[in-house]
């Protein structure tokens, strides 16, 4: 009976549906708009986050030892240093690695090359690269190194504070976030009200139909359900429109994208996400028209 | 269903007074004809009896319940045991005839196949069967009528209150859809009747209900049509 009944109401919700179809359009239309507005703040977040993960993962520390040094010696080094409870890794770069990495690196820059090759011998250091779990505790490796045994087999040390930047990155993202935030707001309210609206005018025009569905015995879920199921359909629809609409421009940016944050994929990114995305988008789309329905009908139908 | 109207009055606002004091009751399986001149309040009568509108003062009380007072939760199903012809139709505009008829059965949760046999059924027995598909306004007036005589037919209601069904009908379809209420009304259905036409009242030879200026002035057990 009650599934029966949901079918019947389903049906309503969709003839009625595509009977008024001016409103339903309004509606789609702007429920697109938030429903973008959402999208580009999950794309948005995921661009940030990785690029906060990218720079919280580059080496904060790197320990240059002296030509002569013992690789054994440096590995000492190394196990001392992985006991100390800040260190997350330490990666042990010997010369040959270096010089290999050296010249992977410049094998377009035949200048570089050929001054390398005048040398005539591996000019580079062999070296321990050390990250912290904590970007603060740089500054405790770094004095660690310097005044154990290890400093006197040390040529330099070389660190970067890369709080600051991490600091403006977090600041700024936090920035988009709230504009984003707001704009989706914005838009979810314009929704409501356009709904309700919709909503508003359907009743206002049905009244007479609505009043004969009661003389004749439908009861009030009967009358109502339509309406919700009205407004869950353009949610629904709106979901999938926009994410149809998502995937065009995502893979024309995404080339771009990639240049500015290198290893950064976004049309990968969309793709990998796209379910996650579409269930936000449903989320929202059907929870907007079945709030701005529901509060239609409290205000147009009275019991 | 045993009605009884206990000295009902409706006054409707501002101060135009459809029915005074009124009291009869009616048993079940009863055929009453309502008659009375245009704005003599039968209309009025059957809209408390489907408690569209409430009195003024006095009772409607249908198996002794007061449906002046009657819960609107409790309200659908107290309507779908009422078959209900409005004088002026009262069909849904955006379904079709057969989604009309098939509406009272779909609020009842009946089952799909039951539906598509019963308004099939239905529709033959109004004669429109080739008009399933069209909307009320592509129908006539008196199509109209027979789709919302098979409306209130449909569910099988134990009282089927008529308002004036056969208005727009040619004699021919007033005789069949008189013969019907009369054939339904054997199986042990109430039927109510509130009609203009003196024919009919005077052929049926059963109890009249005759209204004036709000007022029952006559109440006869085989009444003919007397104004
Ligand atoms: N909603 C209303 N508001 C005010 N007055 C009304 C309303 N409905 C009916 N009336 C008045 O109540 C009186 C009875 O009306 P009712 O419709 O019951 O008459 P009726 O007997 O059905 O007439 P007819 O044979 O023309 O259908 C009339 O005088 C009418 O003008
Ligand atoms: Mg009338």
């Amino acid at each position: 009976m009650f599934f029966v009944s949901l079918k019947r109401i389903a049906r309503y919700g969709y003839q009625s549906f595509l009977r008024d179809k001016g409103s339903s359009m309004a509606l789609l239309f702007i429920m697109v708009l938030t429903l973008s507005g959402a999208t580009t703040l999950f794309l948005v977040r995921g661009a940030t986050s990785f690029l906060v993960l990218a720079l919280e993962s580059r080496v904060d520390v790197s320990a240059y030892f002296l030509k002569e040094t013992p690789e054994q010696n440096i590995l000492d080094v190394q196990t001392q240093l992985l006991q100390l409870p800040e260190i997350r890794d330490v990666k042990y770069v010997s010369q040959e690695d270096a010089l290999k990495k050296f010249t992977e690196a410049n094998q377009n820059d035949p200048v570089i090359l050929s001054s390398l090759q005048e040398v005539g011998r591996n000019p580079l250091l062999a070296s321990l690269n050390i990250r912290t779990w904590e970007q603060g505790d740089y500054a405790k490796v770094v004095d660690a190194l310097q005044r154990g045994d290890s400093a006197s087999i040390i040529e330099k040390i070389d660190y970067q504070d890369r709080r600051p930047t991490i600091e403006k990155i977090g600041a700024l993202t936090t920035g988009i976030q709230t504009i984003g935030f707001l704009v989706v707001l914005l838009f979810g309210i314009a929704v409501v009200l356009v709904a309700f609206n919709t909503t508003r005018l359907a009743i206002y025009h049905a009244r007479k139909e609505i009043e004969v569905m009661r003389l004749v015995g439908a009861s009030n879920a009967f009358i109502r359900g339509p309406f919700f199921m009205q407004g869950a359909m353009i949610g629904v629809i709106a979901s999938i429109v926009t994410t149809l609409l998502f995937m065009v421009p995502v893979f024309l940016i995404s080339g771009f994208v990639e240049r500015l944050l290198p290893g950064f994929n976004l049309a990968g990114y969309f793709l990998s996400n796209i379910f996650l995305i579409l269930l936000l988008q449903l989320v929202l789309g059907i929870g907007l028209g079945v709030l701005s329905a529901a509060i239609a009908m409290r205000r147009y139908l009275e019991v | 269903m045993n009605i009884v109207f206990e000295r009902v009055s409706k006054v409707y606002p501002p101060g135009s007074v459809a029915l005074e004091d009124i009291s009869f009751s009616i048993d079940q399986g009863e055929f009453v004809s309502v008659v009375g001149k245009s704005g003599a309040g039968k209309t009025t009568l059957l809209k408390l009896l489907l408690a569209e509108e409430k009195p003024s003062s006095g009772r409607v009380l249908v198996d002794g319940g007061n449906i002046g007072g009657i819960r609107p939760s409790r309200l659908p199903d107290f309507r779908r045991k009422i078959g209900m012809v409005f004088q002026d139709y009262r069909l849904l505009p955006h379904k079709t005839a057969y989604e009309n008829i098939a509406y009272v059965m779909e609020v009842m949760g009946a089952e799909e196949e039951e539906i598509a046999r019963d308004v099939t059924e239905v529709l033959r027995i109004v004669g429109l069967s080739d008009r399933s598909d069209h909307f009320p306004d592509q129908l006539s007036g008196g199509e109209k009528q027979r789709v919302a005589i098979a409306r209130a037919l449909i569910h099988r209601p134990g009282v089927i209150v008529a308002d004036e069904p056969t208005g727009n009908l040619d004699p021919y379809h007033t005789r069949d859809i008189i013969h019907l209420l009369l054939k339904i009304n054997e199986l042990g259905t109430t039927i109510i009747l509130a009609t203009h036409n003196k024919e009919v009242i005077n052929r049926l030879g059963k109890r009249v209900l005759t209204l004036d200026q709000g007022r029952l002035i006559r109440d006869e057990q085989k009444g003919r049509f007397v104004i």
